[in-house]
């Protein structure tokens, strides 16, 4: 019989008000006796929802029945089989929309939290020091990948359990892409990153460092070397900005650089060799998952943060917990509410920030209410830094010298779902193909495009 | 070798040091104009230095010895390795079919200069190298960038040595002796490349600038390399390092250099006291 608690077993955080000044992790993961109890709400459905809602396939009721009986290496072994990086999407996937969005259970009540139970799963066997890293023989044939972010290292878990020789390329002198640079260690701990990255090091793939394609080496010179298939997962790429003026002032971040230097430089550490501002009041423009790794980031710093996103709280495309954490911190939302310009002082330094009011009209083309300017009702904020988290464009350079790749109409590599392109024996998935998205749907690319690398390389022969 | 082994090191003036770096994969891809991005140790900033040359698997880059950073580097010696080394980084600087052409370059940036001065030499332009420094004693690279141009031009501030007075004042002297160029590279400190920039606008002659912006990754994703262009916003790692110069706008960009120049100034303080006090006097 199923547990009948009607809301999940909470997960113990760090009180809001001490967090808010640290950068250690918020959520602390459940207890044995936590995870079991949870486990145990799941009901066992006869075509289970959750599972259709799942990138990468995880047969969500198989590992909780073992966690439900306290077989935690069980649990495990059939999570660690269907998703190569367990404690990292445990962590961070919108589970909301996905698995738990389909969740009999949250028709009356709370979902399962399927994330939470899979994050103990994975950091259980991390205590235990299990690593699911076992591998066929060596096939003999080599697949390199570009980008070492969730994409790129699911891809190339993936080819490596199957017997391929598979080297990761990575621009960045460490590897996780976005996990590494991107997401805050206080929503997504480095260690855990290169727990991650180690387990794909022991299953033999070779990551090489410092290596930025379309630079150092194009993808045609990578056939040269002997590889039969690229799988290009190169990220998203340059951060957008608004077009309004002041956007040049000293005090004006991209969220990526911004994120950069407190995440992949530890600019917020004392004593660290790479500077970041110490701002008193920081706006940061945008509504997504990366405006509020910035904002939180921006608090921890030390200052007033405020979200400032066009349009209404039903609206932000941030996981539901992201805006909970950030409020709880005290981030304050300037909800339909949208910049116009940025002032500076006679330095260059930014001053303050203009804004204008909004309000929702008729859908646009994402199906959102369109935010239409209210007349006349500009008004000024005191600010000292303005950090711009609307999304990337893509990046050009890794696939620079590669002729006759075609591109989407935003220039992003044309792909299809299982990560094909217009060249014979080039793949790509991810950020690099999807434009900005999540970790989770560029772990299910990167997972896809494995297997039609395996059916590629196998056709050839 | 070992990868990023220094295996070449070579003192240009007190403060100016050259390193010729094994990285094979890069050099053979590396043209005038482009840059690199290296880590001494695993704690350290990113920093870009511009490749002077790039030949026998050796990049060589020349650095001054301005911040935390680039005193760190100048305590490694022939033997040792760096952390990271990443290039070839930005677009090589376009040298082909200009005709007569004036390259500036001031005082570190004369390495900079050199390669493209050569670039553009090979190239089968003419090339007249105009080099300024503030005094004798710190003029370095004159015999390579003899041989890099048609006609070398040191200038000095204190007029020392060659021309007395900036990189500018030769180059006008030179259009006014009756020199017609069909082209200007400026390529040095910001103050340098804005006054170049007003000068050739005068004359109406297009000239390209090296920018040298703060920048991290260096490969197209943080956007901190942003300059505004002729009204729009571009990256210098991606779109750069060179660019129109008549567009580029200098004062912004002077102003973002200078975003963290106390946090720098202190780290420099911490590294001189590390090193021990005989340092801070040299």
């Amino acid at each position: 019989m199923a547990n009948m608690q009607m809301t999940k077993t909470p997960m113990p955080e760090q009180d809001p008000q001490v967090r808010n000044h640290n950068f250690l992790e918020v959520a602390q993961g459940y207890t044995p006796e936590q995870a079991v109890n949870e486990a145990q709400r799941c009901i066992h459905c006869k075509n289970p929802a959750c599972v259709t809602g799942c990138p990468v396939g995880i047969p969500i009721p198989d590992f909780l029945a073992k966690v439900a009986e306290k077989d935690f290496a069980g649990a495990y072994e059939i999570l660690s089989n269907a998703n190569a990086l367990p404690a990292i999407s445990g962590r961070v996937c919108p589970q909301e929309n996905q698995c738990e969005g389909k969740c009999v259970r949250g028709v009356k009540g709370e979902p399962v939290a399927i994330g939470r139970v899979e994050r103990f799963v994975a950091d259980w066997a991390a205590e235990q020091g299990l690593a699911n890293v076992a591998t066929a023989p060596k096939n003999g044939h080599k697949v390199a990948v570009i980008g070492s972010g969730p994409a790129g290292l699911t891809c190339a878990g993936e080819l490596a359990r199957m017997g391929y020789s598979v080297t990761v390329f990575e621009a960045f002198h460490t590897a996780g892409g976005v996990l590494t640079y991107g997401i805050p260690e206080f929503r997504l701990p480095k260690a855990i990153v290169a727990r991650e990255v180690d387990n794909l090091v022991k299953m033999g793939v070779d990551i090489e460092l410092n290596m930025v394609i379309g630079k150092i080496l194009t993808i045609p010179e990578i056939f040269e070397r002997g590889y039969e298939a690229v799988f290009i997962a190169s990220g998203a790429g340059l951060p957008m900005f608004m077009k309004i003026p002041g956007e040049g002032l000293v005090g004006v971040y991209s969220a990526n650089e911004y994120l950069t230097r407190i995440n992949l430089m530890k600019a917020y550490k004392e004593g660290a060799e790479t500077p970041i501002l110490h701002n008193k009041k920081v706006a940061v423009v945008g509504g997504g998952n990366v405006a509020m790794d910035a904002a939180r980031c921006a608090k921890r710093m030390g200052a007033e943060v405020h979200i400032v996103y066009r349009r209404s709280e039903a609206e932000l495309p941030a996981r539901a917990e992201e805006v909970h954490h950030a409020k709880e911190e005290g981030i304050i939302f300037d909800l339909l509410t949208n910049p116009v310009s940025i002032e500076g002082d006679e330095k260059g330094h930014v001053q303050s920030m203009t804004c204008i009011r909004m309000e929702l009209g008729e859908p646009d083309a994402s199906g959102r209410r369109r935010p239409v300017p209210v007349e006349g009702s500009e008004f000024k904020v005191d600010v000292d830094a303005v950090i711009m988290a609307l999304g990337t464009s893509p990046n050009p350079m890794s696939t620079k010298g590669t002729e006759g790749l075609e591109k989407t109409r935003k220039g992003c590599v044309a792909a299809d779902e299982s990560g094909k392109t217009s060249l014979e024996g080039v793949f790509a998935g991810g950020d690099a193909a999807t434009g900005a998205a999540t970790v989770i749907l560029a772990m299910g690319a990167g997972k896809h495009a494995a297997k039609s690398i395996d059916e590629y390389i196998k056709s050839k022969q | 070798m070992k990868q990023y082994e220094i295996v070449k090191k070579k003192v240009l003036t007190p403060e100016i040091s050259q390193i010729s770096v094994y990285a094979p994969l890069i050099a053979a891809k590396a043209k005038a104009g482009q840059f690199i991005i290296l880590r001494v140790d695993g704690e350290g900033e990113r920093i870009p230095l511009t490749i002077s040359s790039a030949e026998n698997d050796l990049i060589t880059v020349i650095y001054q010895k301005v911040g935390a950073t680039t005193l760190a580097l100048d305590q490694l010696n022939e033997g040792d390795c760096l952390h990271d080394f990443v290039g070839p980084l930005g677009e090589p600087t376009h040298v082909d079919g200009y005709g007569r052409v004036a390259v500036l370059g001031g005082g570190l940036g004369c390495a900079i200069a050199l390669p493209v001065a050569k670039a553009l030499h090979e190239a089968g332009n003419q090339v007249d190298l105009i080099g300024g420094f503030k005094t004798k004693d710190i003029v370095i690279l004159e015999e390579e960038m003899s041989k890099a141009c048609t006609n070398l031009y040191i200038c000095t501030d204190d007029g020392s040595y060659g021309f007395s007075g900036f990189v500018t004042g030769k180059l006008e002297e030179l259009i006014n002796s009756g020199v017609k160029y069909d082209h200007v590279f400026a390529i040095g400190p910001l103050m340098m490349m804005k006054f170049a920039c007003k000068l050739t606008e005068k004359f109406n002659i297009p000239t390209t600038v090296s920018m040298n912006p703060i920048m991290i990754d260096g490969t197209g994703m943080c956007g901190g390399c942003r300059l505004t262009v002729g009204g729009e916003v571009k990256f210098a790692c991606v779109d750069g390092p060179d660019f129109d110069g008549h567009q580029v706008d200098f004062d912004e960009v002077i102003a973002r250099n200078a975003t963290y120049r106390e946090f720098e100034a202190e780290r420099k303080r911490d590294h001189l006291c590390r090193l021990g006090g005989g340092a801070l006097n040299g």
